[in-house]
């Protein structure tokens, strides 16, 4: 199970950064999207995947007597999919209001800040 | 009531940001509450930096929950010194938004975000968790999404999409990091991973980590080769967000590597050479950059890059005094850097441009005005005794003490081109005869501004050279903070201590 996440974890993050590098700004919102879920199994997969095992400690004991599921990663995962999907939804937005002022989804045509004024 | 000190600043700023959501459509109710904001919060400022000054590192912990399973807020000297910091910098640059953002743009909520960044700013300076510093970071780039983006000009939105890009992938690499530094130890909190971080027996896989912090903090304080965003978007949005970007956005980056790179990641030669080799490629093309710019605030941006690399430096010789230049530096740079992208919007104001070339004639028309100017110009080169000159003799003495030769001539070879470049400005745009600029219609020009309007612009570049004096006259007393600070920094035990002895009081 290890092995299968990790390779697709690598591969989300290389296809996320291949569609960042692509001139399209479409393309590149699709890259920030794979690339957050990439992180976001990464974070899954580096907290120890465990099946069945929940974090309660049993009724007669006071301490963890067995390995249990770590719960923090998946805390983690809920607040940064929370805030991907509001800077995505930003993303969407602006990539709409460049294309209605800019007339393109070109990056490269995209040069009014380099000229000298 | 002062067990809770260190959470004040954030929860005035949160309640400032709600009440002026209430008042959404009430410009001038805005303008005199974010003002009035942010007297009150420069009062809670020095109230929370007596108080660590006197007592000595102060934690708060979430919920009442001890360290490490908790989030801890944590005050130690650097953090109160920075929130002091950006409460200075915010009711500058509050009082300047108040005449030069045009009411359009207040109208989209303006003021609200402007105290929703602030409050981003707080919470990273006062945190002790790393992904709570992550969110805090997200709250700091959304709201600077929306004031990068505010008024929807085309420059801007084209600047927009850069600054968005990369900021993007810097929080992802940043979440990478933190996945990889949870997967490695268990813990979030910064006290109990410099512990943990120092136990792990695998170096290899914690310079890894290291790097990718290094990264993803990087990008955020424009450090070489990672800067490219910055000059292509901080002079796009109005002068008054420019401002506030310069002065705290990348030294955000600068305290979190600070924070990483004295806390968790220490005692590794090999992070510490990378940091250095970046600080001198900082410093050496950030400052060729700013040299053949025409425009103003494009200037000021590479000479933003350029000077990153002082702070970068410091770090990366790893004595307490470089530290404490460092220290000594950042304090210097945000006051500075946020009077010169207001002084650059004043420009602009008096003039309708911001082209080196066709500005001129400034002493000539407002010969007081530009003696004002001067003080920041001038600090920002180091002329002593102005501010920028104390740091550099503690970040020189350092670098001879390590004998590191190409440091030494890093800095000074930085220092004279930031001469050059300000000479630049002050012949072309302060000296030179007045050039005949076509008038722009419906332009709001300084001449025509009620005198109300003038003072609301020339106020806060007032104040924060006045601060910018201090900081150069009373030298001892920065230098004294500084070299506080650094020790506190050199010695993490301290740190440490302070996290862990205030949950074992507070357990119920």
């Amino acid at each position: 199970m290890e092995i299968v996440l990790a390779i697709m974890i690598g591969f989300l993050y290389a296809a996320g950064i291949y569609m960042i590098l692509r001139r399209s700004l479409v393309k590149l919102i699709l890259g920030i999207i794979i690339l957050g879920n990439g992180a976001n199994l990464l974070i899954f997969l580096l907290g120890r995947i465990s099946k069945g095992r929940p974090p309660i400690i049993a009724g007669d004991l006071k301490v963890f007597a067995e390995a249990y599921a770590d719960p923090i990663p998946q805390a983690l995962i809920l607040t940064a999919i929370v805030i991907s999907f509001g800077l995505q939804s930003f993303a969407i937005i602006l990539i709409k209001r460049v294309y209605k002022v800019v007339k393109t989804d070109d990056l490269d045509e995209m040069n009014a800040i380099d000229q000298d004024s | 009531m002062t067990n809770q000190l260190v959470i004040y600043p954030l929860l005035l700023q949160l309640f400032l940001s709600i009440f002026l959501m209430f008042a959404w459509r009430r410009i001038s109710w805005q303008r005199v509450i974010s003002i009035v904001g942010g007297f009150i919060n420069i009062a809670v400022s020095i109230w929370l930096f007596a108080f660590i000054w006197n007592e000595g590192t102060h934690t708060v912990q979430a919920g009442n929950w001890a360290a490490p399973f908790g989030i801890t807020f944590v005050a130690d000297i650097l953090s109160a010194t920075l929130v002091l910091l950006t409460a200075i910098s915010g009711l500058a640059v509050s009082v300047f938004s108040a005449s030069s953002i045009v009411a359009a743009r207040l109208k989209y909520g303006y003021f609200p975000i402007f105290h929703f960044l602030l409050l981003g700013l707080n919470g990273a300076f006062l945190t002790g968790d790393v992904f709570n510093l992550y969110v805090w970071f997200e709250i700091i780039i959304i709201s600077s999404f929306v004031l990068i983006t505010l008024g929807g000009e085309k420059a801007q939105l084209e600047g927009a999409v850069k600054y968005f890009t990369l900021n993007i992938l810097a929080s992802m690499i940043f979440l990478t990091a933190i996945a990889v530094l949870y997967g490695l130890t268990g813990s979030l909190n910064m006290a109990d991973l410099s512990i943990k971080v120092a136990a792990i027996e695998n170096r290899g896989l914690v310079e890894i980590t290291g790097i990718l912090f290094l990264i993803a903090f990087g990008i955020k304080a424009a450090v070489f080769p990672l800067y490219f965003w910055l000059p292509d978007s901080y002079h796009t949005p109005p002068s008054a967000v420019s401002a506030i970007f310069a002065g705290l956005l990348t030294k955000v980056g600068v305290y979190a590597l600070i924070r990483f790179f004295t806390l968790i990641f220490v005692d590794n030669t090999f992070l510490q050479d990378t940091i250095l080799v970046m600080a001198i490629l900082t410093l050496i093309s950030g400052g060729l950059g700013a040299l053949v710019q025409n425009n103003l605030r494009k200037v000021f941006s590479y000479l933003i890059i350029c000077h990153i690399g002082f702070m970068i430096i410091g770090l990366g010789l790893f004595t307490e005094m470089a530290i404490a230049g460092a220290i000594f530096y950042l304090i210097h740079d945000i006051v500075v850097k946020t009077n010169l992208f207001m002084v650059s919007g004043l420009i602009y104001r008096i003039t309708g441009t911001n082209s080196i070339r066709s500005l001129g004639g400034l002493y000539a028309q407002y010969p007081m005005l530009s003696l004002l100017v001067a003080i920041p110009l001038f600090s920002l080169v180091g002329i002593p005794p102005l501010s920028g000159f104390w740091p550099k003799i503690s970040l020189i003495t350092a670098a001879f003490e390590g004998e590191n030769w190409w440091v030494i001539g890093a800095i000074l070879f930085a220092s004279l081109i930031t001469l050059v470049i300000i000479a630049k400005v002050w012949a072309n745009v302060i000296w030179k005869e007045k050039l005949e600029l076509p008038e722009r219609l419906n332009f709001r020009y300084y001449e025509k501004l009620t005198n109300e309007g003038k003072m609301q612009l020339v106020a806060p570049i007032v104040f924060l050279s006045l601060v910018s004096l201090y900081i150069g006259f009373g030298a001892e007393h920065v230098q004294q903070l500084s070299s506080r600070v650094a020790t506190e920094l050199m010695d993490r035990q301290q740190y440490i201590e302070a996290v862990f002895k205030s949950s074992q009081t507070t357990k119920p």
